[in-house]
């Protein structure tokens, strides 16, 4: 496969300071490859660089050191801009223009021109959940319709490249659901779609790789199931109508025991227990069942580790 | 040239849609309007009146909104960041500045075309309200298309001075860039003052620094034929194409200076 998306030691520095200004390292040598036709996750807590990382392949921002390519094309050439959709971190498009107009303008830079341009608009309109407000005044819209504004524009030109700065802000559940349906269906018709997010369900979800950022730098990258061993670290058991007996009998067995709304219980137990035999214990006096959920190593464990052991930042002299 | 012309369109549309620009045209045409009562309140003069304060409301008006939306253009889009989702698209930061200017000078020519009619109804009027014994003394008739020359050369020197408000409005802050084209607005009509600096004083140094000023900082002077025209005195042709070349290459000069910084921001 080819590489829809490279980097190669990607560094941009900022001056801080008005009379002598000192250079912050927003990223640090990134070196990365994305496959076409794969869902790459940038991961990272706030600052790690993730933005700054979208915003140099937009050539938004120059780099001051380093040098990217998308579709085998310097980032520089305008032309490979014809077969990419942005979405940026809480876009802003012209308030004054409807849904409608905005997609319009958009496609018609896009180089579209005649009927082509309002069956797309319908069309992208339509899948981000905003056919019904086509003709409303972006000033009039919540910041969740704008969000789905934003992501229809991204797609305006079924882009081979997708890039997704936090995708999911500001959304609703029913909307998060959306947005992760719409990048499984982009991911079906083979686009490459690069999302930053601070949602790691979500990434967890939809990555085939990701690679998890920390003060500027790339502190891991690789497949989910490289880096995730899925190793069973307990079980997760929620139980009702729990008398004093058998709670003294789940405190003897389980690691812990949180008591929750409603008379039910959380009870951590670990890898070796049988949970099964256990409610077949419990059962007989009366406990009931509610959820059993194994526990697994996640994604947010590994980024917390992961994020946790980065070095600090480096700043002056770089 | 597409891309151009379609971000020209949406700053014309913003214009449309933006209340600013209507409310200074709306005064502009009462302004001129009211040209006619004041003109009432004066002996024989009133025709001069008329015509000075129509082509001033002209002038100014026009001035206002070429630097309260001039200064706006491309900080407000930085700001806002709605820079980011149209620079993803295939549009060069050249194509983005040169659709923004000529975006708001049409906006200028369109609001200057609606001034331009009331003041000319308002001279109709004058023409066929007054007596011919009182016309028989007017220098020039009262709708002159002569006024249009006036107004043509507004038009080339707002449209220098949107350069101008877009040139400051690619590296500084609203405030500071309306500032700076105020400035320029003022020192530009007083600009032919600095070629006789030397004249004036003895330090040649400052003999220097003066005549370089006039040569870098624009010479507005020119495109104010007010008086010859509203006195009937002729405006050769001559001065008006070297006027509107220079402008042409004063508005080049200052929109390849805008794009070259333009071209070499980071969008944090």
């Amino acid at each position: 496969m080819t590489a829809a998306i490279e980097t190669e030691n990607l560094t941009k520095d900022f001056p801080v300071g008005f009379w002598r200004p000192r250079p912050y390292r927003a990223l640090d040598n990134l070196t990365l490859q994305v496959e076409a036709g794969e869902v790459f996750g940038l991961l990272g807590p706030n600052g790690a660089g993730k933005s700054t990382t979208l915003k140099l392949l937009m050539q938004l921002l120059y780099p001051t050191r380093g040098t990217a390519r998308i579709l085998g094309r310097p980032v520089g050439d305008v032309s490979v801009r014809q077969r990419l959709g942005f979405l940026a971190e809480n876009p802003y498009y012209y308030d004054y223009l409807t849904a409608e107009e905005l997609l319009s303008y958009f496609a018609k830079l896009f180089g579209y021109r005649g009927d082509d341009v309002p069956t797309r608009v319908t069309r992208v309109l339509d899948e981000a959940g905003l056919g019904a407000e086509r003709r409303m005044r972006l000033r009039q819209f919540s910041k969740g319709m704008l969000q789905r504004v934003a992501l229809a524009q991204a797609l305006i030109n079924d882009p081979e490249v997708v890039f997704l700065d936090e995708p999911m802000s500001g959304l609703d559940p029913l909307g998060r659901k959306q947005v992760r349906d719409l990048i499984l269906r982009l991911r079906a018709r083979g686009c490459t779609v690069f999302f930053c997010s601070h949602i790691l369900s979500d990434a967890e979800a939809l990555c085939s790789r990701v690679a998890i950022m920390a003060q500027g730098k790339m502190v891991a990258s690789g497949k989910l199931v490289e880096i995730l061993a899925f190793e069973l670290k307990g079980w997760e058991l929620v139980v009702a109508n729990v008398t004093g007996e058998a709670r003294a009998e789940l405190d003897k067995r389980a690691r812990q025991v949180t008591p929750l709304a409603d008379g039910r219980f959380m009870v951590d137990l670990p890898p070796t227990a049988d949970p099964a035999r256990l409610m077949h214990e419990l059962s007989g006096r009366g406990i009931e069942l509610v959820s059993l959920n194994p526990v697994r190593d996640t994604l947010e464990d590994y980024f917390v580790q992961t994020v946790a052991a980065a070095a600090p930042r480096q700043t002056g002299g770089v | 040239m597409r891309a151009v012309f379609l971000v020209a369109g949406a700053v014309f549309k913003e214009s449309v849609r933006d209340r600013v620009p209507y409310g200074m045209v709306m005064f502009a045409v009462l302004m001129i309007a009211a040209s006619y009562l004041i003109s009432q309140l004066t002996a024989g003069q009133d025709l001069k009146i008329i015509k000075d304060l129509g082509l001033a409301a002209l002038s100014i008006f026009g001035l206002l909104i070429a630097v309260f939306i001039g200064i706006g253009l491309v900080s407000k889009e930085v700001e806002k960041k709605s820079v980011f989702g149209l620079l993803a698209k295939p549009v060069t930061r050249a194509q983005f500045i040169l659709g923004k200017y000529l975006g708001l000078v049409l906006t200028l020519a369109v609001n200057l075309v609606v001034m331009t009619v009331a003041f000319y109804l308002v001279l109709f009027y004058m023409d066929m309200t007054m007596p011919a014994m009182v016309k028989a003394g007017w220098p020039a008739p009262a709708p002159d298309p002569r006024l249009l020359i006036a107004i043509g050369l507004i038009v080339a020197e707002l449209a220098l001075v949107t350069a101008v408000a877009l040139f400051f409005s690619t590296f500084s802050s609203p405030l500071l860039s309306a500032l700076l084209t105020l400035g320029l607005w003022v020192a530009g009509h007083f600009n032919s003052d600095l070629r006789r600096f030397e004249n004036v004083v003895d330090v040649p140094a400052a003999a220097w620094v003066a005549r370089g000023l006039y040569y870098v900082l624009p010479n507005l002077a020119p495109f104010n034929v007010k008086a010859e025209v509203v006195y009937g005195m002729p405006v050769s042709a001559t001065h008006v194409g070297y006027t509107l070349l220079y402008a042409l290459v004063y508005i080049s000069v200052l929109l390849t200076a805008a794009t070259a910084i333009f071209r070499r921001r980071d969008f944090k």
